[in-house]
């Protein structure tokens, strides 16, 4: 009799084994966190491939390019987002953690420079951008709009689409102290689509009907202009990951899946530019 | 000796096992309660240690408290001055208490002296029921709702709500104000009522003229201190009227009816007797929802607009101003060892100077609310 519960329990034992192990080598996890500008592209990417890989369990936060460098040095994800390239102290951090980043690019964007459809200016130069963030601009009349103070709307400095901006327009000044800060795309879309005076920047795939982007230094933004290099506030968007990943795994196959024709056309569907034809 | 009597008397050793049960009972609700003790006080070291480097360079504690100059992510040359950032938090705190406490108090007053008990059994729970709704659905509310509103509607909303809630005021107000300056002059109870009543309609029809000319007003962004003052405002109402409440519930039966039975009237029984009594519970209850507004993060991050500067008139409550809280979720990403030290080290500074305020606040309220038992004994 009590061998026969023994013998239950040992099979027991054995099957809950066998099914750990079947579980964890059925179930491949990627974590991805990092910028909330690349994020739509991930989140694209991972509902395409758990399609063909329903077993690949992949989970993707959005927290600001920084937070993803920070995650990957920690081994808290597997790729990290980042809608600039790593800074060299980051880097370094990075390798003294022994951590090598590796950069995909997986495609461009362009930061459009958006104001409220109501809005009569169609058309600002680089220089009257940096003047209105700078402070120097203040009001809509002196860059031939209405008589009305304009609302200076940036990213929050945690995001890379505020580094970009800051070093292509404002060639790293000081934002001007009225400014607002907003802590993610979406969020500055919804200012300057609920404020009459308000100018914001944002990646151009989030630029919809509710917003007008505005035309810079004559050139308005789209796929042509950023990926042909004429529009001038454009950036490559990466994925970084630890080491180049094994070739044929879930992580290599993630990070290559924008050079399909698949993955351009999830790229170009959501606004971004594909990186290559 | 029976044998149920038998029993009840315990021999030496089920005495000594009782004594041990007792005692190691004991430890283990010790070492339950010192879990929290023990994470607090860890928390108070962690940041004061991650602080102290901070604080440590005369130079940056100087900058820190006198400059509103605010760059932490400037190369090579990075500035820490958070005076502007200090000052918004004060004034949203303000703004906020301004609404919530006189809002909070006669909600209060009202739950517990002027509605029947079923009534107050109902609306009391639902009060409560803010407290359940997450920071940031009230953080999406002001974004979505509140701003655009503020933006189309700011000044009429604003001149309407001062119209209702401040000429009465005023009228109210008034009339002791007027009262105590014609008692110096003349002893005429007629001229003295009269008087009074003037002064009374001079200053309604003065917050009215102000309210009215307030509608016209065209406010440029709706995410500013008055939205996240309003928004917190709310976020504090359920604990102050839910303790100012038990406060007033905890004034004896006695001392109202002592109150009516002396012929005072219903109105002066509640200011007179009852909300004096009450005070030290109020005050702390005043105090818990101060504490629930200068901590709340998420809603200022998204209504208060954050930007670096310090209103222009100091009391305009239409900029945006940006607090401690906010500054600390917003810049925590950039700010880790690799990206310059002192970027990280300040935000522990700010996490300390809002601990040493919570720390000072809850001193405080304990010390009112001892005044409160002291008195009801």
């Amino acid at each position: 009799m009590k061998k026969d519960i023994a013998n239950v329990l040992k099979s027991g034992f054995a099957a809950a084994l066998a099914f750990c192990a079947a579980a964890v080598s059925a179930e491949t996890k990627i974590v991805i966190d990092g910028s909330t500008t690349v994020g739509p592209i991930a989140k694209a990417f991972a509902d395409f491939y758990k399609e063909t890989h329903p077993e690949v369990n992949i989970t993707i936060s959005e927290s600001g390019s920084g937070n993803g460098v920070k995650s990957l040095m920690n081994g808290a994800c597997d790729i990290a987002n980042l809608s600039r390239f790593m800074k060299p102290a980051e880097f370094k951090s990075c390798v003294d953690k022994k951590i090598l980043p590796v950069a995909h690019v997986v495609a461009f964007d362009g930061l459009a420079v958006v104001v409220n459809p109501d809005n009569p200016v169609k058309s600002l130069s680089m220089r009257q951008i940096a003047d209105i963030y700078t402070g120097k601009i203040t009001n809509w009349k002196e860059v031939g709009g209405k008589d009305a103070k304009i609302v200076v709307v940036s990213r929050d400095t945690n995001s890379g689409t505020y580094e970009t901006f800051n070093e292509l327009v404002l060639k790293k000044l000081p934002v001007s102290k009225s400014a607002e800060y907003v802590g993610s795309n979406g969020q500055a879309k919804m200012r300057v689509a609920a404020t009459k005076n308000a100018i914001a920047y944002l990646g151009l795939g989030f630029a919809d009907d509710s917003v007008k982007p505005l035309s810079v230094d004559g050139i308005l933004p789209n796929a042509k202009s950023v990926s042909s290099g004429k529009y001038p506030i454009a950036r490559p968007l990466f994925m970084f990951t630890d080491g180049y990943p094994k070739m044929g795994g879930d992580v290599y196959n993630f990070v290559t899946l924008h050079l399909t024709k698949e993955g351009r056309e999830i790229v170009s569907d959501l606004g971004y530019i594909p990186v290559c034809e | 000796m029976s044998k149920n009597a038998k029993n009840l008397i315990m021999d030496t050793r089920r005495r000594a096992v009782g004594g041990i049960a007792e005692s190691a009972g004991k430890a283990v609700l010790f070492c339950i309660t010192a879990i929290p003790t023990v994470a607090v006080v860890f928390i108070i070291f962690f940041i004061a240690k991650e602080a102290l480097p901070f604080f440590g360079d005369i130079s940056h504690l100087k900058e820190f408290f006198t400059s509103a100059d605010w760059r932490p992510s400037a190369d090579p040359n990075p500035h820490f001055g958070a005076l502007s950032i200090f000052y918004g938090t004060a004034m949203v705190t303000a703004g906020s208490c301004a609404v919530a406490v006189p809002l909070g108090i006669l909600t209060a007053v009202c739950l517990n002296e002027i509605v029947g008990s079923k009534t107050a059994g109902f609306f009391k729970p639902l009060v409560e029921l803010l407290a359940a709704v997450p920071s940031v659905a009230y953080g999406f509310f002001a974004i979505i709702v509140f701003a655009p509103l503020l933006q189309n509607h700011g000044g009429a909303i604003l001149s309407a709500l001062l119209f209702a809630a401040g000429v009465p005021v005023a009228a109210i107000a008034a009339l002791p104000v007027a009262d105590f300056v014609s008692a110096r002059f003349t002893k005429n109870a007629r001229l003295r009522k009269i008087s009074g009543f003037l002064f009374s309609a001079v200053c309604a029809a003065s917050v009215g003229c102000g309210a009215l000319s307030l509608s016209s007003m065209e406010i440029s962004s709706g995410t500013n201190a008055l939205n996240a003052s309003i928004i917190l405002a709310i976020m504090a109402l359920p604990t102050i009227v839910s303790i100012s409440q038990d406060a007033l519930a905890s004034v004896g039966r006695d001392m109202r009816e002592g109150s009516l039975a002396l012929g005072a009237t219903r109105f002066e029984t509640i200011f007179k007797v009852v909300l004096p009594c009450a005070k030290s519970g109020i005050a702390v209850a005043v105090i818990l929802g101060l504490m629930r507004v200068v901590g709340e993060t998420m809603v200022v991050w998204m209504a208060s607009g954050n930007s670096l500067k310090i209103p222009e008139p100091f009391y305009n409550f239409f900029e945006p101003v940006r607090t401690l809280t906010a500054t600390i979720a917003g810049e925590m990403g950039e700010a880790d060892q690799s990206t310059g030290s002192a970027r990280y080290h300040v935000l522990f500074a700010m996490s300390f100077c809002l601990l040493a305020g919570g720390l000072a606040l809850n001193a405080a309220s304990q010390w009112v609310g001892s005044g409160f038992k002291f008195r009801k004994k």
